[in-house]
């Protein structure tokens, strides 16, 4: 293990196999980095930013950038999760994300990085964008208010399940999420069941019909044990990594 | 023995359901210790109508109408910190569903063309407030100072707050006691 190279993470050292980037050195180094776009299967995507680094004074996101031996990155700083905090908060704000009455409340990414992050309050004024929902497909709903642009659903969609059901459409404020039929409805699709699509939404656009609130809210996921400690056993393991880290665990 | 003054609060709630009130009355026997530090202006617990001088202001539930915005505006004059409690005070919440549709084509199904409505009239009593085009969270129309979510936010978590509220602490909820559900 003599060749092992490392990187400094918040001054400390991290160990990384070549080809691997901050986050996945990170994470499988047992050290949490907050991300949303980032999935551990998929190549990364570097869109929503919240795990941005500082990375030799340069600010990077941590799921693109490839580790490099004697790096010095930074990332809980006040002045990283301050930024982070916000782009959260910017997130709250530009669709309509009613955790109240959304299925996916608990088990939803986004929700959980806001109490990870402590965000109490959107901070800006809500945008309430008119999104309407697609119900078409008779197993499966599209909500589209909730949606966060982060393209997991069409990044497996094409790379995994090879029908491309989903694509981005628009530029800037005006892009929003789009299925790939003629008449724009998912039921007019190839989507099944089984689709990879399905299960990667991190927030709660894409729903199984009538499985609905099996697991009573205050059980869920994320309500049980936060993000910080969930995103590290999903997370594949390096083999000098660490147990699941105990200061994570209590929470903040 | 010289008794200390008390933290003075006001409530209230405005497009909302009662519901986190319900929950801050879900602190129980606690409330009786609260009552040796506090004491209520302005609430559904005391019926005070207008709103004094306070320390806290505590408003549950968005802005809907032209009369919340008057409620939420004493409160913000009168009181040194203004506290929004609850999904539809921090974010509109459930009121604020109907915002993507038009008000005035809400009121006239509502009120003339829904199933079963015969003779209606949209209300126009000078005495009902009237309702705005959207419903709005507390921080769009004045300063809020700090925010609890939750639907309703938990008797322990409006606890912990107003723990720290009273003990000098900035209010901190952590796992568990911070909800948006």
């Amino acid at each position: 293990m003599s060749d092992t190279q490392t990187f400094l993470l918040d001054g400390e050292e991290v160990p990384f196999a070549p080809g691997q980037t901050v986050i996945q050195a990170a994470l499988a180094a047992g050290r949490y980095i907050p991300h949303l776009c980032y999935h551990p299967e998929f190549k990364p995507h570097g869109s929503c930013k919240v795990c941005t680094v500082r990375a030799d004074g340069r600010t990077a996101a941590a799921c693109t950038l490839p580790a490099q031996a004697g790096l010095a990155v930074e990332s809980e700083t006040e002045e990283l999760k301050e930024l982070r905090h916000t782009l959260v908060q910017m997130l709250f704000a530009e669709g309509n994300h009613f955790c109240p009455s959304c299925e996916q409340s608990g088990n939803c990414m986004l929700q959980a990085l806001g109490y990870e992050l402590g965000v109490m309050t959107a901070g800006f004024r809500h945008f309430f964008p008119i999104r309407p929902v697609d119900a078409s497909h008779p197993d499966i709903l599209l909500d589209f208010n909730r949606c966060i642009l982060c393209e997991l659903c069409v990044r497996a969609s094409c790379e995994v399940d090879d029908k491309c059901v989903f694509a981005l459409s628009g530029r800037g404020i005006g892009k929003h999420l789009i299925v790939n039929a003629e008449s724009g409805r998912l039921a007019d699709t190839e989507v099944a069941l089984s689709d990879k699509s399905l299960q990667v939404c991190p927030v709660g656009v894409i729903l199984r019909k009538r499985v609905g609130f099996a697991v009573p809210i205050g059980q869920r996921k994320y309500d049980l044990r936060p993000i910080r400690a969930t995103a590290l056993e999903s997370a594949p393991r390096g083999p000098q990594a660490p147990g699941p880290c105990p200061s994570c665990e209590e929470g903040s | 023995m010289t008794e200390r003054k008390k933290v003075r609060i006001a409530t209230t709630s405005l497009a909302g359901c009662f519901g986190c009130h319900t929950s801050f009355l879900d602190i129980d026997e606690r409330l009786f210790a609260l009552l040796d530090r506090v004491e209520f202006d302005r609430s559904p617990l005391t019926d005070i109508k207008h709103c004094g001088p306070c320390d806290i202001g505590i408003v549950e539930g968005g802005i809907c109408n032209a009369e919340n915005v008057e409620v939420l505006r004493e409160f913000r004059r009168q009181c040194r910190i203004l506290v929004a409690i609850g999904a539809c005070a921090v974010t509109g919440g459930l009121p604020a569903q109907r915002n993507h549709l038009d008000l005035g084509a809400c009121l006239s199904e509502v009120y003339l063309t829904e199933l079963g409505v015969v003779n209606g009239q949209i209300p126009n009593d000078p005495e009902l407030p009237l309702p705005l085009d959207k419903v709005h969270p507390l921080h769009e129309v004045v300063k809020v100072d700090y925010f609890i979510p939750g639907c309703p936010p938990s008797a322990e978590a409006i606890w912990k707050f107003l723990g720290d509220l009273l003990a000098g602490r900035t209010p901190h909820l952590g796992h568990g006691l911070m909800q948006y559900d």
